[in-house]
């Protein structure tokens, strides 16, 4: 091909490289274009106006959970909070005990054990296989309405009650505070120390032993706590009988909290065990022979060797599993509890700005998803490049 | 070669935005060939929003028919177009659904417990038709919860469906007096009523009707009773959607047409023999004389159509809630307004 004799257009490739993506570009416009269009005459034949005025106008709905100060009188932006509050509270418990539930089931999957390996066989197989829906429901018709039938003792001096799941909590004393700064103190000593011992051992040759340095430090500090308050940081907060049915102290958690959270849990910790052992089974059969034939300890083959390898596969698919916690602790509508979800559905029906309410719902939950999507991307990235 | 492509690129977006707005510029005309009411006619069909879950209402049977009060005044709709009752299809909407479905034009009409509001009527796009019950909203207990007032729920839980009126009017009442309680809210109306029997609450609201239709389905219907306080008004009525005046008339002279019917007399029993009556009034009503229907761009004789089929608004009524029915739901304020009660046509001329 020379470039005196000019091709005809609908033959040259590269003219068609770019026309390709102008046609879809063009294509996704217009039907955007037109689904707003649609949208705009819809609401004008309806008479219906767009804007989201109706955000300071007062809600004169109750919500049952408030972590934050809101009445009836409050706006319906601080109706929309509380129940973001709520949603945050439940996603994030969810995360942290999923995750420590999940690796534990994903670690047993493999287990020399016959017997555990086959106990999170049937787990995992049922958990993830029957609707989540369905589950909470389960979690809060079956297992948690049982309150009411009177105060249930359950192991660990927790009680389930009919105004709730109590569990034994610490609770913060005037001494809270200067055990926190000085520990805190002493954490960042340790891992300056940390790095110091390991220059050390890298330059010098010699044992660098940083984990006593910083744990050393770490105690240092906690034994000066201790001397300048004379008390223990918490109080083991126990929740104490008194008398029909009342319980005193302790951690109260709705019933409805308790049964989203648990449901919640339980069902993706599922999903993460898989994974886990998924990322455990993709490390290769030789990095076990290796070191073990190095002489290492099977839990330290799993921690030092095994483990840090197989994490490069579970973080991206974890991510996922954390962003589909999140998402679905909109399900709490199904059993009362007032997430954000809740609120904008009430939100909606009391104004009926649908289009905006949908609007900012989506876009809370996608804000909250990208935050989690962006935190584990630097997990990952802080993994997989060693640092 | 790549800035030629990008001007073609341009050019076409600007075609497709000029396009739409070309779109979005042609407005609807008000007439009947724009109308809700050809769109029905030429279905052959009506499109009816229910509850499906409210005995006395609007309910499934065993037979799976729908029967009750809202599903009557879409079947009277369905006689007076296509002088066939049974010519709907019924959508069971939720209470959050509901608006958006007319909104949409899923349906047609939305004939499901709701109470007409300013905001409903405004700023969601509603037009609502007369109202077909009216009704309070109530507090329903144990009976052996030693509850007896609204006082008495002070620090307890309450169940509330979301999505209705009631939520923000509980909210009202109780911060009006000064009663402290916790709000369990839930989307499904079964679940809201299980919970209660469950006991998570210790009181469960909705509208009076409400109550007494859901009591009826309760494992054991006489251990509940529906306190005395009334906490609000609730003006139940069909609504359509709004700025479409023709469609809109429609459903509000059918149902004016059940209430007149009852007010002369007629039923569905004697409506052939009224026809022949020598009045002029009831001559012009049944279709007879004058051209009524035509205005409505309907037949003449829609509203004998509507009551052979369904019959009058007294006979609807005592067929889903009066006092041969389980519900049995006294009259009150939904008698006759020359009986003491609130339900009133305008004149049929």
């Amino acid at each position: 091909m020379t470039t005196e004799s000019p091709i005809p257009i609908w033959r040259d490739e590269r003219f068609w490289r770019v026309a390709a993506q102008a046609i879809a570009v063009i294509i996704t416009i217009a039907i955007v274009s037109l689904l707003l269009v649609n949208l705009d005459r819809n609401l004008q034949r309806l008479g219906i106006e767009f804007g989201f005025e109706f955000l300071g106008l007062r809600a004169s709905f109750d919500i049952a959970e408030t972590p934050i100060e809101y009445n009836p009188s409050s706006s319906y932006i601080r109706a929309l909070m509380v129940g973001l509050i709520n949603s945050l509270r439940v996603a994030i418990a969810g995360i942290v005990l999923t995750t420590i539930v999940g690796v534990t089931v994903g670690i047993a999957r493999l287990s020399d054990n016959w017997l555990v390996r086959n106990l999170a066989l049937v787990y995992v197989e049922i958990l993830r296989n029957t609707p989540l829906l369905l589950q909470l429901l389960f979690w809060y018709f079956v297992i948690f309405l049982r309150g009411q039938q009177g105060l249930t003792q359950l192991p660990g001096s927790a009680y389930l009650s009919p105004s709730g799941l109590v569990l034994p909590w610490l609770q913060a004393t005037p001494a809270t505070g200067i055990w926190l700064v000085l520990l805190l103190g002493g954490i960042v000593i340790a891992a300056f120390l940390w790095r110091w011992r390991i220059r050390i051992r890298l330059e010098q040759g010699v044992p660098g032993r940083q984990l006593w340095w910083a744990l050393g430090v770490i105690a240092l500090a906690a034994l000066i706590a201790a001397l300048l308050t004379r008390s223990l940081p918490f109080v083991f907060d126990l929740p104490q009988f008194v008398g029909k049915n009342r319980i005193q102290g302790g951690l109260r958690l709705s019933l409805e909290f308790a049964a989203l959270l648990m449901g919640l849990t339980l069902y993706t910790a599922a999903f993460i065990a898989e994974i886990v052992r998924a990322g455990i089974q993709s490390v290769p059969k030789g990095q076990w022979e290796a070191a073990r034939s190095l002489g290492l300890k099977p839990g330290l083959v799993m921690r030092l060797v095994i483990f840090p390898q197989a994490l490069r596969v579970i973080i991206p698919p974890l991510n996922s599993e954390y962003l589909n916690l999140w998402k679905n602790s909109s399900l709490a509508i199904a059993i009362g509890y007032p997430d954000v979800y809740f609120v904008a559905s009430t939100t909606f029906n009391q104004t009926g700005k649908a289009v905006e309410v949908m609007l900012l719902l989506a876009i809370t939950y996608l804000g909250i998803s990208l935050i989690i999507s962006l935190l584990m991307n630097l997990l990952n990235k802080t993994l997989t490049t060693g640092n | 070669m790549q800035k030629w492509a990008h001007g073609l690129t341009a050019a076409i977006l600007l075609v497709i935005l000029l396009s739409g707005c070309g779109g979005g510029g042609e407005n609807a005309d008000e007439g009947i060939s724009n109308s809700r009411l050809a769109t029905v006619k030429d279905r052959g069909e009506l499109i009816c929003g229910v509850s499906g879950q409210l005995p006395g209402f609007s309910f499934v049977d065993e037979d799976g028919n729908y029967s009750g009060l809202d599903v009557a005044i879409c079947r009277a709709i369905s006689a007076a177009l296509f002088d066939d009752a049974e010519a709907v299809e019924f959508r069971n909407l939720n209470a959050k659904e509901r608006f958006t479905a007319v909104q949409s034009g899923e349906v047609d009409i939305l004939s499901r417990n709701t109470t007409w509001t300013t905001s409903r009527d405004t700023s969601i796009g509603m037009e609502f038709a007369p109202i077909v019950f009216y009704d309070g909203q109530g507090i329903m207990v144990k009976k052996d919860s030693g509850i007896t007032s609204l006082a008495d729920l002070e620090g307890r839980s309450i169940c509330v469906q979301t999505g209705t009126t009631t939520e923000q009017n509980l909210a009202d009442q109780m911060r009006r007096r000064g009663i402290n309680y916790t709000p369990l809210v839930f989307e499904d109306v079964n679940i809201t009523f299980a919970t209660y029997a469950q006991g998570r609450c210790e009181a469960v609201t909705a509208d009076r009707s409400g109550l007494v239709s859901r009591r009826s389905a309760l494992p054991s219907p006489n251990d509940h009773i529906i306190l005395d306080q009334v906490l609000s008004k609730e003006p139940l009525a069909p609504a359509v959607a709004n700025n479409d005046s023709a469609w809109f008339d429609v459903v509000q002279w059918n149902v004016f047409a059940l209430i007149y019917a009852e007010e002369l007399g007629i039923t569905s029993e004697n409506v052939a023999e009224m026809a022949n009556r020598d009045s002029p009034k009831i001559a012009r009503f049944l279709g007879k004389q004058g051209a009524l229907g035509e205005g409505l761009n309907i037949s003449n004789d829609f509203a004998a159509r509507i009551i052979r089929h369904v019959g009058n608004y007294g006979e609807i009524y005592s067929r889903n809630l009066g006092s041969d029915t389980e519900l049995n739901l006294p009259r009150g304020q939904n008698r006759l307004w020359n009986n003491g009660g609130l339900m009133y046509s305008p004149p049929f001329r």
